[in-house]
């Protein structure tokens, strides 16, 4: 698919704040509504726009501990990974799970409600699950999403 | 403080950001006006921050994604503030965190394929300030992505 600048304008303004109705985002940048309707549609039909997501203050929900997990398993090869991703997936505090190749096998994101909460989390849930070696924990202090080469 | 009615209406939300008032008073057996009033203040507190638009980049072109763990060399003062105000300039970088832990930064770098990744690495992130240690894990498949909070 080929975008245009005005594809890109939209992308990056969307991806900024989704709440912006066509109308808004039409005249923003100098289109009627229903060629910006009609623009976001295609972005989405390609599946360049995958979805919206909320924006959340996840401390004023109760979540003040983000931890990335990096996990090695320690059994490759009599572990199968389909289980240990179902297994770890469903874990409500796992926020993300990306197979990676590298230092680690699987890069996590985790949510707790605070270090203590995120302990048990870790030693109930995470560490006893087969196959699970090595975990490296980094508490996360801030975060920066950046609007990317568009 | 939630309570359980807003706590359902956030799930609801953040299993599908574009529900609107209706459908949400509908889920959840309160008139449209009440809901309103909820989400307005649930703004209003700061909670409820927005929604953005998931860019999907593989669909871009962008078929390459690494995570960089970074250690900065902190007997420099403004070695975070140096290197951040550097990474902030590569615009294949989409996400910067910054951790207490063995890593201190953390950068997410997407790239066309695997040449255009090793041209970004060395010529925008290698020459970035302060850096001491760097590794690399490059991403095989996403498993879970959704990011939702366990509300």
């Amino acid at each position: 698919m080929t975008l245009d600048d005005l594809d890109f304008a939209l992308l990056r303004s969307l991806a900024a704040n989704a709440d912006q109705s066509t109308k808004q985002l039409g005249q923003k940048l100098g289109l009627s509504q229903s060629a910006t309707w009609r623009r976001i549609k295609r972005l989405q039909d390609a599946g360049v726009i995958a979805g919206r997501s909320l924006v959340l203050d996840a401390e004023k929900v109760g979540f003040g501990v983000t931890v990335f997990l990096g996990v090695k398993l320690a059994t490759k090869g009599r572990v199968s990974l389909e289980d240990f991703e179902r297994a770890i997936g469903a874990i409500p505090e796992v926020q993300t799970v990306d197979h990676v190749l590298g230092l680690y096998d699987y890069r996590l994101r985790v949510v707790a409600t605070d270090l203590a909460d995120f302990e048990r989390v870790l030693r109930r849930r995470i560490m006893t699950m087969p196959g699970v070696g090595d975990v490296e924990a980094n508490v996360l202090l801030s975060e920066e999403r950046r609007p990317g080469p568009i | 403080m939630l309570d359980d009615i807003d706590r359902r209406l956030l799930r609801l939300l953040q299993a599908d950001a574009a529900r609107g008032v209706p459908e949400l008073a509908d889920a959840i057996g309160l008139t449209p006006a009440k809901v309103t009033r909820r989400l307005d203040r649930l703004r209003e507190d700061g909670v409820l921050k927005g929604s953005r638009a998931i860019i999907n980049w593989a669909a871009l072109g962008y078929a390459v994604s690494v995570s960089l763990r970074i250690t900065l060399d902190k007997t420099v003062s403004r070695a975070f503030d140096d290197f951040i105000a550097g990474a902030r300039k590569v615009p294949e970088v989409i996400e910067i965190q910054t951790f207490l832990g063995r890593v201190d930064v953390r950068l997410s770098l997407i790239a066309k394929d695997l040449p255009d990744y090793q041209r970004i690495y060395r010529e925008q992130v290698l020459p970035l300030p302060h850096i001491a240690d760097i590794e690399a894990l490059m991403t095989v498949a996403s498993v879970k992505s959704d990011e939702s909070l366990p509300l």
